[in-house]
């Protein structure tokens, strides 16, 4: 039995942050930014694309200046709607505009052991476990790798890593370890072979590309080639802006959009001007730089806005958004990640964004923690909870059992509320005993947090990958590695 | 003597204008002022000022980027001055800084770079993607004391213990210390690949900087 997946659908919460004005304004400084001020595009191929499509092209600076009607047609071919397709199609992911899925963060360095509690380097391993558990959670729909297999060679630790992923979980994998042409090729081969083929891949894609782009108004070559490689295959690609106010973005929130916002679409459109028609998406984590220090905050008012008006964008531009939400830059699951992980999240699903990322990082998107995977479930069920808002109907008014009642007495035994008691939240880790058990078992969320992953990790078994299909991913891997 | 245009000098370090200082820099050579005595008496106190405020939490990030800007902006004017002089400012080392090939990753290293100049390091800075000659070149040409090195992927951090290779070959170490940072080091990772010093953020960055040259 596939794992179901929880998705919020259908919002009854409603938030208005960018009217149509503001949004016509950011989407004309964008333009304006694109066609006089360029960006840099350090790839001779995506040059020589821009150069055909006739955009301005310096070979030297790799700056392109585009008009915006080449811009605005290039994004008409973008679909509005298509599926992130799973291991089995019961797991499917439709992009349309009316889900929110939630998968793990990615890319990370470091991992809290589950066991011994030691912060350690990242090893294959851990992608492993991380999949498997996240196979097992209703709430996480699809795989960012986690982290980065450091024991393996660095040329082609992503391919390792997807494999990780597949023999591990049913559910769809996305990565940002992919990043140079090379290994994006194997990476779409691998798709194939467990889509069955480049056929059934474009219509089934199993995996998606996320790359970021560099601000201020720049993108990596390599990264760029990894995309065009996907796209050709009908692999979805999206371009993820980290724009941060004060460093790569202007101080003010509305500059850091318009910025982060021809990141994206520039990229975007070169996808389509060269595979028009090719899924693509619109990717952001914004945020504002520590003031003191320059870091990078995960956190903070400013972020959580930028949760909510990227999906404002991105539905103008009718393509899905995945949005940097939770990553919190706090040190342990403690009251920061709780206060960033909550309103990043509400903000960015009140707006309903496609994808969400992503459960699991401390420090930044750095380090790995377990408990903080499950606190980030149960914040998003939170979030879930909230976006079916206050239903108002004869039934919810409840008039019956308010006049059985009457003044005084409880409704604990009416019928009418062993009927709706199911809808009400039921927490899985917050301590709502009383005050002497706490003190007593001096145990508290996190401890729980953890054993339930080192239980879901112990007794869960995926659905295992077919053998073959295992021994070709190999092959594919062993290729890629004989260069 | 002068205290008005001193003053006048530590003040546009403290508004972090490069105009401003460069056009008091010009001045005081019409005036014959030696350039060392403008730099110590003048500007070098709005760089402290700005430094203690930055230490305390009053001043932010960018006050202190722009002090450093407009302390170039001055020096660039006094330099020519200096060397017709033969006199030259004291700093306390040079440091060729650069992320490393495969790297885009900018920020970070700009502001160590940004923290050792106002701290009084000459630095080179090569900017981000550099290749281990390019770099390793460079602490040749300008007989660097440190070569500083930034690395944020799991898959470029590599390229640290390649330069550091890369100048035993050369027979330049240990004369020429290395230090390493970006979000994947860690102590263990320095170990590994004998590296002199790391650090997590760019005020230690300066700490290490210093003890490495003999200054802290
Ligand atoms: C912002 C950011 C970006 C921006 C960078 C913008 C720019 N112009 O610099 C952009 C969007 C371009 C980017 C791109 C990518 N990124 Co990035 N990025 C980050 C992020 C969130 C913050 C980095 C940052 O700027 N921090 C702020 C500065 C001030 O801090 P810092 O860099 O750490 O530097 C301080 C210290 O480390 C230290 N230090 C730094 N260097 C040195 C050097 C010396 C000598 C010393 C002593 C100290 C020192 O002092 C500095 C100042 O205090 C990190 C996560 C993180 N929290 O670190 C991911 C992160 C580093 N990126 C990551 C990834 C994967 C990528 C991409 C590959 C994604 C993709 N598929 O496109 C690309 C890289 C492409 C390439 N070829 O380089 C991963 C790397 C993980 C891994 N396993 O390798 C991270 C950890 C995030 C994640 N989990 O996904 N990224």
């Amino acid at each position: 039995m596939p794992g179901k997946i929880k998705s919020i659908t259908n919002p009854a919460l409603r938030l208005q942050i960018l009217s149509p004005e503001d949004v016509q304004r950011i989407h004309s400084a964008t333009l304006e930014i694109i066609a006089q001020v360029g960006v840099r595009f350090p790839s001779h191929w995506a040059l020589d694309l821009w150069e055909q499509h006739g955009a301005q092209v310096d070979r030297e600076t790799f700056i392109v200046k585009a008009p915006p009607d080449l811009i605005e047609n290039a994004l008409k071919s973008a679909p509005p709607v298509y599926t992130l397709a799973a291991r089995i199609p019961e797991q499917d992911l439709p992009m349309d505009g009316n889900h929110v899925y939630l998968g793990t963060d990615g890319c990370g360095v470091e991992v809290i052991d589950l066991y011994n509690g030691e912060r350690r380097r990242s090893r294959l391993q851990d992608v492993v476990e991380i999949a498997r558990i996240a196979d097992y959670l209703e709430e996480i729909a699809f795989h960012w790798v986690a982290l980065s297999a450091q024991d393996y060679p660095a040329e082609t630790r992503g391919l390792h890593e997807l494999r990780a992923i597949w023999e591990n979980s049913t559910k769809h994998a996305q990565t940002e370890s992919v990043y140079n042409q090379t290994e994006a090729r194997a990476a779409v081969e691998m798709a194939a072979a467990i889509a069955g083929g480049r056929e059934n891949l474009r219509k089934r894609p199993v995996l998606s590309l996320m790359q970021c782009t560099a601000s201020p108004l720049g993108h990596d070559g390599g990264s760029l080639e990894a995309a065009l490689v996907a796209a050709e295959a009908g692999v979805p690609v999206g371009f993820m802006t980290m724009a941060a106010c004060l460093t790569t973005g202007p101080a003010t929130l509305a500059g850091t959009l318009a910025v982060g916002n021809a990141e994206v679409i520039s990229a975007l459109a070169l996808v389509q001007l060269a595979h028009p028609g090719s899924p693509v998406f619109y990717a952001a984590a914004q945020t504002a730089s520590d003031l003191r220090t320059g870091a990078y905050t995960g956190g903070g008012p400013e972020d959580y806005l930028f949760g909510a008006a990227t999906n404002v964008l991105a539905d103008f531009y009718q393509v899905p958004l995945s949005m940097g939400s939770f990553a919190t830059g706090a040190k342990q699951p403690n009251w920061q990640a709780g206060v960033d992980n909550s309103l990043s999240t509400f903000m960015a699903c009140v707006a309903m964004s496609d994808m969400l990322l992503g459960v699991g990082f401390l420090h930044g998107s750095r380090i790995w923690s377990y408990a903080q995977m499950l606190l980030d479930c149960e914040i998003y069920n939170i979030v879930y909870k909230m976006m079916q808002g206050i239903p108002v109907d004869d039934e919810t008014l409840a008039m019956e059992a308010i006049r059985a009642v009457g003044p005084g007495g409880n409704f604990l035994a009416q019928k009418h509320t062993r009927k709706h008691m199911r809808e009400l939240f039921v927490p899985q880790f917050m301590d709502r005993r009383p005050y002497n058990v706490w003190e007593e078992q001096g145990d508290g969320p996190q401890d729980w947090a953890l054993a339930r992953a080192r239980q879901i990790l112990e007794k869960h078994q995926p659905e295992p990958l077919d053998e073959k299909l295992s021994k070709e991913l190999g092959r594919i891997i062993a290729a890629a590695e004989r260069g | 003597m002068h205290t008005e245009l001193f003053q006048a000098m530590a003040q546009s370090i403290i508004d972090g204008d490069p105009d401003a200082a460069a056009q008091l820099a010009e001045e005081a050579i019409e005036k014959g002022i030696d350039p060392l005595t403008a730099i110590n008496q003048g500007y070098v106190l709005g760089v402290n000022f700005v430094g203690d405020q930055f230490s305390c939490g009053n001043a932010f990030l960018p006050e202190l980027v722009m002090a450093g800007e407009a302390m170039k902006a001055a020096v660039a004017i006094l330099e020519p001055e200096m060397q017709r002089r033969g006199s030259s400012r004291q700093m306390l080392g040079k440091v060729v800084l650069a992320t490393v090939q495969g790297d885009i990753h900018e920020i970070g290293k700009s502001l160590v770079g940004t923290m050792l100049s106002a701290a009084g390091f000459q630095v080179f800075d090569l900017g981000v993607d550099v290749a281990v000659p390019k770099i390793v070149g460079k602490a040749r040409e300008v007989d660097a004391d440190i070569v500083a090195l930034s690395a944020l992927l799991t898959t470029t951090m590599v390229r640290q213990r390649d330069v550091i290779e890369a100048l035993d070959d050369l027979g330049l170490r240990p004369k020429v210390k290395v230090m390493v940072g970006g979000a994947p080091v860690t102590s263990e990772w320095v170990a590994e690949i004998g590296a002199d010093g790391y650090s997590e953020d760019a005020i230690g960055a300066v700490e290490i900087a210093k003890r490495l040259v003999g200054a802290g």
